[in-house]
Formats: structure tokens, C-alpha cells, sequence
């Protein structure tokens, strides 16, 4: 009996086994997509990678004013990640099951967040520059708009896992609702919400590069910039300068982390 | 006259199923009274009705004189201020100070912005220090309270209900998640409060053995029925019997 079990459970692992290598190869046929041909543009790739991306002397005259446009998207990432914290803040507590002041109120916030989450941040920049044209509060609101998205709901989840218990406590002792709010549940979850909010700024540093190329701001618009001019050392010197300032924001988001937890 | 008085108490969360029938009991002041009975019979449902914690349906809940299931939202919190609570799994701030979380228990006596700005007086915070050192844990005072022993934790839960000065204590059961000697501990400071403060104390149990040598009344609760009422030793075999569906030797009793 036991063993006839595990046959039909070995049977199924293969099945499904077979089953992804059959839709990989349906979905490669239905796109023309031939892995062997893409295998071998590889070489060809990395041969003008390497003639074209080197950063020479000429270029690295060029860096203040590169560092200048990253200066100016690594703050615009904070400041669109703060602001979107407070906001998020009222949101999750009025959205999480524990802390709900009435179900009206809770359905709108978890209403808003998956709303704003749910659309892409690019695809946000580019509704928003319909209305407001190209300029860096465009980039702004797409970053912040995603941002409160994705901060209430991760939020409204810490609420609910670490608030219940002490929130039926106080309300037994008499404590009214903005004390409970103010001296059990954010006292609580302050170390993970600071945690989200970092993890939220690195994201956004990754995501204004993006949304910069759209909005023609910070270092995504240098980026464009140079690429549309063949500057292509110009164009490695920003990247690298971006990669490295993302390694740098995360190990200090990394070391604030293990402070505060 | 009995401090509180219990009435024709109903409750149900789903329209079919009751889980509260018709519960009619009282307490007097300073009265140590358990109450048991199997998982699901209504036990924590009955405690979190006293305070409201749970809206009660039907029925009257009269505490020093004045109905508790009438209460507006003021009322209701100055009524709670009186009934301390003590629960299972502690219900603390784990993150904060001992002295912390025993003040919490003050809240009830503050404005909104007073409580928010964590602004208390010297008498409360004396209080607060003579409670720890009654309670032998004022050693702790200044520890984060997810450093402390279960044990521990729980007498900090007594020190928050009793800094509230009430009259009543609602423990759920207050040793079910404690080892055997923490559990003494705990009952021993329960039973010394509601002798020598003189405050009521209604404590669900799941050792029978504990509710009698503890209790000057005992409740039977069986599927939202009270089936025994009486002092400890009238709760014979055949009444264990009524509110477990089961004879004595069929229990762990310790």
C-alpha cells in the first residue's frame, strides 16, 4: 500500500517534470525564440562589451556631473520613500483587521494599496506624464504612488502579525484607541516597518533609473542621454556608478537593520 | 450584595450555534472563583463578555451597581479601568521595558494625549516599582520583556491589571502555557491578592485539581451551560462527571 504510494508520487514528479519542459519548448516555438542561435549571439555580445564599455581618462571628466544627476536620484528616492511611509503608516493601521477603526475605512485603504500597487511603477511614470510633462515631480509621484502601494500592504501585515494580543490587553485596562495605536502596536512593529522602508528606498534607487529615462530627470535621463549620443563610456561609467551606489545604500540598510532588530 | 452579578448572559457568534446559555451567577467582593470546564465550552467567552471585549447578545452584566452591556464608550472605559485582566499567552509589548508595559496598565486613568506622551507621575511610577518588588521581579524592571521567562512575564501581567487598582481580575487562564512550579507561583500571587486586597478574582482553569484546592466557589461550564455552581468540595465525581462528559480517572487531574 505504502509503496504503491510512493510510485504514483514518483510518477507525478515526472509527469510534471515533463510537463514544464513541454510548455518551455510550446512557448519557445510560439515566440520563435531559438535557444541556439541566442546561445550564440553570446560571444558576439560580450565582444562589444568589452570594445565599447571602457571607461577612459576622457570620461571620467565627465563624473561630477554624472555624480551630480545620481545625487539627485538617490534623493528623490528618499524623499518619495519617507513621504510614502507617513502616508502608508495612517493606511496600515487603518487597514489591518486588528487595528480598524470600522470595515469602511479598512476595504478603502487595502482598496488604495492594491490599486497603486498593482500598477507598475514604469507604467505609472507614463500615465503621470500625460498630465504632468517631463520633469522630476512626475518621477516623484510615480515612485511615491508605487511606494504607498506596496508599504501598506507590507504594513498592514505587521500590524496583523504582531499587534492582536497587546491591543486586546490595553483595551481591557480602559487605554483608548490612540493610545493603544501610539504606545503597543507601532512601538512593536517599528523595527520591521523601518525595515520595509529600507528595503523600499534600495528598490526605488533601481526603480528611479527607470522612471528618470522616462521622466528625463536624474540619472536615468544621463543615461539616456549619453546612450542616444553613442557615448557608450559615458553609459558604462553610469552604470557601474549605479551598481555600486545600490551596493553601498544596501549594506548600510543592512547594518541599520541589525541594529535596530 | 455581590459585587458582580451575572444575568440571563447569551451569546452566539454565528446565528445556530449558542455559545453562552442563559448564564446567571455572582461574585462577591474579594471571592476567588474558578471557573472550568472542556476547551469550547464557553469559558474565554464568558471572561471577555464581563468587559466587553466580546458584545455579549442578551442578558445583564451588573458590576457596582450599574449595568456593564448598557455602557456608553466613556463609561465603558472608565468601568474597565476597574477590571483587570490577565491572560494566557501574557499579551504584553514584548519589545518594551517591564516598567513599561506595567504602566501600560495605567492608560485607562489619562487622557488620550497624556497616554500618548507616556506622561505619568511619581506616585504611579513608585506604585509601579512596589508592585515588581511584591511581585519579586523588580529586578527585570528595565529588561525588554521577550527576555523574561514565561513565568515572569506572566507576574508582569499581574502587575499591569493590579496598578489599575481594580476591583475584579479576569484571568484566562492565566498557567495553562507555565511550567508546573511558575504555575504555583503565579496561583499563589492570585489568591493573595483577592485575600489580602480583597479583589475579585475569576480565573479559567483546565486543571480541575488547581480549581479546588485554589477556590472558594467553582463554576462548571459544559457547552455553554453553567452545570455545577458550588464550593470546592461539593464538586464531586458525579459533577466532574456533568462538566467533562467523563469520570475523574479518565482525566489528567495535576
Amino acid at each position: 500500500m505504502n509503496e504503491k504510494a510512493f510510485k504514483r508520487r514518483k510518477l507525478h514528479s515526472i509527469l510534471f517534470f515533463l510537463l514544464i519542459i513541454g510548455v518551455a519548448f510550446i512557448s519557445a516555438y510560439m515566440t520563435d525564440f531559438n535557444l541556439v542561435e541566442g546561445m550564440a549571439t553570446i560571444p558576439t555580445a560580450l565582444i562589444w562589451m568589452a570594445e565599447n564599455l571602457i571607461i577612459t581618462t576622457d570620461t571620467l571628466a565627465k563624473l561630477p556631473k554624472i555624480l551630480e544627476k545620481l545625487n539627485e536620484t538617490i534623493f528623490m528616492s528618499i524623499a518619495a520613500t519617507t513621504i510614502a511611509a507617513a502616508i502608508s503608516l495612517f493606511l496600515g493601521i487603518a487597514g489591518s483587521t486588528t487595528t480598524a477603526v470600522n470595515g469602511f475605512f479598512s476595504t478603502l485603504a487595502r482598496l488604495i494599496a492594491s490599486f497603486a500597487r498593482n500598477i507598475p511603477v514604469v507604467a505609472w511614470a507614463l500615465i503621470l506624464l500625460l498630465s504632468f510633462g517631463q520633469n522630476s515631480i512626475t518621477g516623484f509621484l510615480a515612485l511615491f504612488v508605487g511606494t504607498v502601494g506596496f508599504l501598506t500592504r507590507a504594513f498592514i501585515e505587521s500590524i496583523d502579525e504582531a499587534g492582536s494580543s497587546a491591543y486586546e490587553a490595553l483595551t481591557a485596562t480602559g487605554a483608548t484607541y490612540f493610545q493603544v495605536v501610539g504606545k503597543a502596536i507601532i512601538p512593536q512593529c517599528l523595527p520591521q516597518m523601518i525595515s520595509w522602508i529600507l528595503f523600499m528606498i534600495e528598490t526605488n534607487i533601481r526603480s528611479a533609473t527607470l522612471v528618470g529615462i522616462l521622466t528625463g530627470t536624474g540619472i536615468g535621463y544621463a543615461f539616456d542621454l549619453y546612450y542616444k549620443m553613442l557615448d557608450y563610456q559615458a553609459v558604462a561609467l553610469i552604470t557601474l556608478l549605479i551598481v555600486a551606489a545600490v551596493i553601498i545604500i544596501e549594506l548600510a540598510s543592512n547594518h541599520i537593520r541589525r541594529v535596530i532588530l | 450584595m455581590s459585587l458582580l452579578q451575572v444575568k440571563d448572559l447569551n451569546k452566539s457568534y454565528q446565528t445556530d450555534t449558542k455559545v453562552l446559555k442563559n448564564i446567571n451567577f455572582s461574585a462577591g467582593t474579594g471571592e476567588f472563583l474558578s471557573v472550568i470546564g472542556p476547551s469550547g465550552a464557553g469559558k474565554s467567552t464568558l471572561l471577555r463578555c464581563i468587559n466587553r471585549l466580546v458584545q455579549a447578545d442578551k442578558g445583564e452584566i451588573l458590576f457596582g451597581g450599574q449595568d456593564l452591556l448598557k455602557l456608553r464608550k466613556k463609561e465603558l472605559r472608565a468601568a474597565r479601568t476597574n477590571i483587570g485582566m490577565i491572560f494566557q499567552h501574557y499579551n504584553l509589548v514584548p519589545r518594551l521595558t517591564v516598567i513599561e508595559n506595567v504602566l501600560h496598565g495605567r492608560f485607562g486613568y489619562k487622557s488620550t494625549l497624556q497616554g500618548v506622551l507616556g506622561r505619568f507621575s511619581e506616585e504611579e511610577k513608585e506604585r509601579a516599582f512596589y508592585l515588581l518588588e511584591k511581585l519579586g521581579i523588580e529586578a527585570h524592571a528595565y529588561k525588554r520583556c521577550d527576555q523574561l521567562s514565561g513565568g515572569q512575564q506572566q507576574r508582569v501581567g499581574i502587575c499591569r491589571a493590579l496598578i489599575q487598582n481594580p476591583k475584579l481580575i479576569l484571568c484566562d487562564e492565566p498557567i495553562a502555557s507555565l511550567d508546573p512550579h511558575s504555575s504555583k507561583v503565579i496561583m499563589d500571587h492570585l489568591k493573595s491578592i483577592s485575600e489580602e486586597m480583597g479583589i475579585t478574582c475569576i480565573v479559567n482553569l483546565h486543571q480541575v485539581e488547581v480549581a479546588q484546592s485554589y477556590s472558594d466557589r467553582i463554576i462548571g461550564l459544559n457547552n455553554g451551560s453553567i452545570v455545577f455552581d458550588g464550593s470546592n468540595f461539593q464538586l464531586d465525581q458525579l459533577y466532574i462527571k456533568r462538566v467533562y462528559g467523563m469520570e475523574t480517572r479518565e482525566l489528567i487531574t495535576v
